[in-house]
């Protein structure tokens, strides 16, 4: 379980604070997706949660981050490794640069923790297996989509065997194709009972893996609940957040005074659809 | 005369011919260090052929100016000097792959950090010039000029090395913060998956050629190679 609590967080040299008393829990096996417009602190969130600011970025914190109820202040970030793991958005940036495949890119995370070889191996198997990239495996990570290579990024945060997973906008530069990728993993891992914080401006992505959403605005937590219902919920658009399909068909269609029913059907095969 | 060459001949056959030899890679590096050393060693050649100080034996006479047997006897001496440099850098570039060396440096104790830097760096090459090439493209869309003349074409550079570098550097604080979220500034050794194998024949052949090296050094000393 990953809480933070009463955190407000300014990035070095800021005059102002980016993410003000916020406080939300990240259970075990829970998806938590998180929303709001561009510059609302979604990324900083992302950074807070996982132990990179202050420790690595500097700035000011107050409030606590804790990992099963203990205070984390006084450890290093290397030690965090194994309980909190981070994604960003650029698949490029993430890869180590020194991997001359995505075996090796993989296993980087596990190598850095010293661990015994046979465990490296073991990790980096099923974290491959899990991501669905074994055909990928001798291949040159530089020579990837970004697609591909946001996959083996994020097999590369699994391989560090973390207790939750946070993956701030995964799919944000890349293409359909790649998104539709990543979009499958992402859900596979949720169904597989990962604790994942996902920041994401795709909402039906969000619709779709995740337990609870919570909304940020300046830095302040403004809606947080299930889901459904928060992704449904009428003020999201004045915060930035586009609706999710269905919710913006069903708008589209009550506007127009189309029935509700045949729009019921219309989703209902569109997600058999989906699901075949 | 040839004294002075034959330490330098030995040791361009033992560490770099036939070493290369075996590794199947003779050509390369035949081609590759003449390519490297062929400017400065017929300047070499030339200079101390008519103007070594001191020559008396004469060999050649054009016009004012005179080659000596002294003077062909150095340039010799200084040629296979540049060889053995030459073919030596030559055949470590032509046989290790960097990968194998930064890993077996990081095997003896090397700390990490300095070899991934080592590793990043020969990694990030291609990746730069890829950069480089993607820059030049839009720029050229954009009408810049990168061909033509001298002048116009260093002035096309800077409007891409400019975003080569600063992209680059932009990008130093994602890696970083990658870098560390997957535990990299650990104290302490990393696990390595792998290590270039070393074999008792690499073993005995580099003991070899420390061997041969000492026994050069100390006939050197006793003036038995002139």
């Amino acid at each position: 379980m990953l809480t933070l609590d009463e955190v407000s967080y300014r990035y070095a040299g800021a005059t102002r604070a980016s993410l003000r008393d916020v406080s939300l829990t990240l259970r075990d096996g829970e998806v938590l997706g998180v929303v709001g417009r561009s510059e609302a602190g979604k990324s900083t969130l992302c950074l807070v949660a996982s132990g990179l600011a202050p420790r690595t970025l500097g700035g000011t914190l107050s409030g606590r981050l804790l990992i099963d109820g203990a205070d984390t202040a006084a450890r290093a970030m290397h030690e965090m490794a194994s309980d909190v793991a981070i994604g960003f958005q650029n698949p490029g940036t993430q890869l180590s640069g020194v991997a001359t495949t995505v075996y090796e890119e993989v296993a980087f995370g596990p190598m850095n923790l010293g661990i015994a070889r046979d465990e490296v191996l073991r990790r980096t198997e099923s974290s491959i297996d899990a991501l669905a990239i074994r055909v990928l495996s001798d291949r040159d990570p530089d020579r990837l989509s970004g697609g591909q290579q946001q996959l083996v990024a994020i097999a590369g945060l699994l391989a560090l065997a973390p207790r939750h997973l946070i993956l701030d906008e995964p799919t944000a530069q890349l293409d359909p194709a790649g998104t539709r990728l990543v979009s499958d993993a992402i859900r596979r891992l949720a169904a597989g009972g990962a604790s994942i914080l996902i920041v994401e401006q795709k909402v039906d992505l969000l619709a779709g893996v995740c337990d609870r959403v919570l909304a940020l605005d300046e830095g302040r937590l403004t809606l947080e609940g299930p889901a459904g219902s928060i992704l449904a919920d009428p003020t999201l658009h004045a915060l930035g957040v586009a609706e999710p399909s269905p919710v913006r068909l069903r708008r589209l269609a009550n506007e127009a005074r189309i029935p509700s029913r045949a729009i019921e059907l219309a989703l209902g095969r569109a997600a058999n659809v989906t699901d075949a | 005369m040839l004294g002075g060459i034959i330490g330098p001949v030995v040791t361009v056959l033992l560490a770099v011919v036939f070493p290369a030899l075996a590794a199947g890679v003779l050509r390369a590096l035949v081609r590759t260090s003449l390519l490297l050393t062929l400017p400065i060693a017929i300047s070499a050649l030339l200079v101390n052929l008519f103007f070594f100080p001191g020559g008396h034996q004469v060999l050649l006479r054009l016009g004012p100016i005179t080659a000596t047997a002294e003077g062909l006897g150095f340039a010799l001496e200084i040629l296979v000097r540049i060889m053995a440099i030459s073919g030596a850098i030559t055949l470590f570039y032509l046989a290790t792959r960097p990968q194998d060396l930064v890993v077996d440096l990081e095997r003896r104790g090397v700390s990490a950090r300095v070899a991934f830097v080592a590793n990043a760096s020969v990694q990030t090459v291609p990746a730069m010039v890829e950069r480089a090439q993607q820059i030049a493209a839009a720029q050229r869309a954009r009408g810049l000029d990168t061909e033509g003349s001298l002048r116009r074409r260093v002035r096309g550079v800077l409007p891409i090395v400019g975003p080569v570098i600063l992209g680059s550097i932009a990008e130093v604080e994602e890696r970083t913060l990658a870098l560390e979220a997957r535990g990299f500034t650990r104290p302490g050794r990393r696990t390595l998956l792998w290590w270039p194998s070393d074999s008792t024949r690499q073993r005995l052949a580099r003991w070899a050629l420390v061997l041969a090296l000492l026994a050069l050094v100390v006939a050197r000393i006793a003036g038995r190679l002139g």
